[in-house]
């Protein structure tokens, strides 16, 4: 088994920074004739974004890497490190600027479950339809049928419109088309981030399987590199469009981890790429100061201290702010959020937070923000949100656990208070 | 190795990069779009397929008062129901291609983004359904035609008759020719939506569906002939009711047309289709 599945050579892909085009014709025309003037294009934003206006960002950078047969390859990366480019290259959904991609066998790629699930469809004519999709004939879809029934778990609900269906139902019913399809390759993009533990668990074995016996090739994409573990026997760390590593998983997440820079004092946030969820938001959180000295370097035991500035359109009587913490393998660690006794001015608002983070284990960690308000009966609505924005260190103090190591692996990332213990008589 | 397996993935530059055998290796893929196109539409509806009949007869109807009784249009000696079934049934055909096709990136945008399929079989299940939509309406002049034979004794098929596959190909293409180029350039410009709304209903105004080329000054013909979808309509019209002309010469033109239409469209919707992605 050593023939290749995928081989990529020097690929680049280029997006342009900024806005493309203004949207109508009569903004491109205007745009047109005012470059052809030599004057400033009036369609392009002003203020801090004008910096990079026709800038140009290489997402991959000369990926050059091969995928033997019955692999299973992890990609790994920070955020911006051009993983989900590579995965759209490698999926035919865009194209490449330079470079080649070969690839023997039929492609199965997963960057989102149930891609083409039509609500109001049953799941058996969902089946069909995504199986086609993916690229199924029917009479691949019918030999398989009973098996994608059973692996879903949904078997009693398959001829009732999917609408009706619990998101989890959803999702497996949806996994277990993808998994089913008969591909030489998988490509998936942490798809496994829902439905319940005993199914993931069940997702991972089969993909395991899929790749050790059936001698399929998968290459897999995630943040949490407890997964990546349990399914990858190699990975490649990639860095700014570049691959900065290339083999054992081990080694690969320790340097991923390991590479993980503390962020800047101050991070601007208005610019960053926002979620789906948190597009079109009725706030803007704009910046991150902190004002706690300690340039993202913590002792057990610290506390954070920051500005976050928010610009809001509207007046907001009472909103919230969650901060959440999570270890820079993926793992959620905390969540804290404000008392909501603060209200929202149009215009920028400058808030001081206190965050204790003193209960951190030694480890690095990401602080995400995400601000919402709640009506009165309970439900709440996203304002804004922006993940893993800051990243910073804990190092562990003078006499820290006995000045032993801390063991994340099996303690977790929480330090519990010291026993208290007495002599009894 | 088998080669037959291999895909390569490079930067997509040239200008005919269409593989057609691709579409029809995902034939399944437009079977079963058409089918979800089909059952999915009439959900939670209390009428149901039946849509298909009434919408079409309320249009003719409203046609015969307004265009016939009111405004009192020649219909070349043709009854009027006749008439309107007739013109409504090919012009609704070559609007509801066009319609249809035009909005392709924006109601695929989320499949699009997500899974590799080549991007023809969407327009061309929407075209699919566009044509299984006005069989029925071919049915509903049909059994106009068979009553009007049985209680009157008038037959009014000409042997031009073979010709209506041809014209609703014809009519289908252009519209999906026309249809693929607006789809491809509202995702630039989303103004074009607003103005093929409305330039689809005048351009039924300016061809001869609710009126008979006969109503149309002579001084004006030279132009008005130069609508690509006047000699749709009249051979249409003439093959099924032996009224008005044959404009062959015109129909050529208007063929040349529809061909240039579809491969503009085609190649655009291809250039658009490579990094679409990028720029949503």
């Amino acid at each position: 088994m050593s023939e290749v599945a995928i081989r990529i050579d020097g690929l680049k892909k280029q997006y342009r920074l900024g806005t493309i085009s203004a949207g109508t014709l009569r903004g491109d025309i205007q745009s047109w004739w005012a470059r052809k003037r030599g004057k400033e294009d009036p369609n392009s934003i002003i203020g801090e974004k004008q910096r990079i206006v026709g800038e140009k960002l290489w997402a991959l950078n000369g990926v050059t890497f091969e995928v033997k047969k019955g692999e299973a390859v992890g990609i790994i990366g920070m955020n911006g490190a051009g993983k989900s480019t590579l995965l759209k290259i490698l999926s035919r959904v865009t194209s490449p600027t330079e470079g080649e991609v070969e690839i023997h066998g039929r492609v199965s790629s997963m960057l989102e479950v149930g891609t083409g699930f039509h609500p109001e469809l049953t799941g058996r004519e969902n089946i069909y339809l995504n199986g086609a999709i993916l690229g199924m004939s029917r009479k691949e879809v019918d030999s398989k049928m009973a098996d994608i029934i059973e692996f879903s778990e949904c078997g009693d609900f398959i001829d009732t419109p999917v609408k009706r269906y619990s998101s989890g139902m959803y999702v497996k019913l949806a996994f277990s088309v993808a998994a089913h399809l008969d591909a030489d390759i998988m490509i998936m993009d942490e798809v496994l981030a829902v439905g319940d533990m005993k199914f993931q668990q069940k997702c991972l074995g089969k993909m395991g399987d899929s790749a050790e016996k059936d001698g399929k090739t998968v290459l897999y994409v995630s943040h949490n590199m407890n997964t990546i573990r349990q399914l990858c026997t190699r990975c490649i760390v990639l860095n700014q469009g570049q691959v900065i590593f290339d083999g054992d998983t081990e080694k690969a997440i320790e340097m991923y981890v390991g590479a993980f820079d503390v962020s800047e004092n101050t991070v601007t946030l208005d610019d960053m790429e926002r979620r789906e969820e948190f597009k079109g938001n009725k706030v803007t959180m704009s910046k991150l100061e902190m004002l706690d000295g300690k340039n993202g370097h913590y002792t057990v035991g610290d506390k954070m201290e920051l500005i976050l500035t928010t610009y809001s359109e509207h007046d907001i009587d009472k909103y919230f702010t969650r901060a959440i913490i999570k270890h820079v393998n993926g793992d959620g660690v905390t969540m804290m959020k404000t008392a909501g006794d603060h209200s929202y001015k149009v215009g920028d608002n400058k808030r001081k937070m206190n965050i204790d983070i003193s209960m951190l284990a030694p480890g690095s960690y990401t602080l995400s923000f995400v601000q919402f308000e709640v009506n009165d009966y309970g439900t709440d609505g996203y304002l804004d949100g922006l993940h893993n924005v800051y990243t910073f260190v804990v190092e562990p103090s003078m006499d820290f656990n006995a000045k032993m190591e801390w063991k994340s692996k099996y303690w977790g990332y929480v330090v519990g208070k010291d026993i208290v213990e007495e002599d009894v008589m | 190795m088998d080669n037959n397996n291999v895909i390569l993935i490079k930067p997509r530059t040239k200008l005919f990069d269409i593989n057609l055998k691709e579409v029809f290796e995902y034939r399944d893929l437009i079977y079963l779009f058409v089918k979800r196109n089909y059952s999915t539409r009439y959900k939670q509806t209390i009428l149901g397929p039946a849509w298909l009949v009434i919408n079409p007869l309320f249009t003719v109807v409203l046609y015969s008062f307004l265009f016939g009784v009111v405004a009192n249009l020649q219909t070349d000696g043709v009854p009027q129901v006749l008439f309107y079934l007739v013109g409504n049934a090919i012009w609704s055909l070559f609007a509801n291609s066009l319609n249809s096709t035009s909005v392709t990136f924006a109601e695929n945008a989320g499949v699009f983004g997500k899974v590799y399929f080549p991007r023809l079989v969407a327009p061309i299940s929407t075209i699919i359904t566009c044509i299984l939509d006005s069989c029925i309406q071919i049915a509903m002049i049909a059994i106009a035609l068979l009553f009007n034979y049985l209680y009157y004794g008038i037959s009014y098929p000409t042997h031009y008759i073979w010709l209506f596959p041809i014209v609703m190909l014809q009519t289908t293409l252009m519209g999906m020719g026309i249809g693929l180029m607006v789809s491809s350039l509202t995702t630039k410009y989303r103004d074009l939506k607003v103005l093929i709304g409305f330039g689809v209903q005048l351009w039924m105004y300016a061809t001869p569906v609710v009126y008979s080329l006969s109503q149309v000054p002579e001084q004006f013909l030279g132009v008005y002939m130069y609508n690509p979808m006047a000699p749709v309509l009249l051979i249409w019209r003439y093959a099924w009711l032996g009224a008005g002309s044959l404009p062959f010469a015109y129909w050529g033109y208007s063929w040349l047309f529809t061909l240039l239409m579809l491969v503009l469209g085609v190649v655009l919707f291809n250039k658009t289709e490579k990094n679409f992605m990028d720029t949503l």
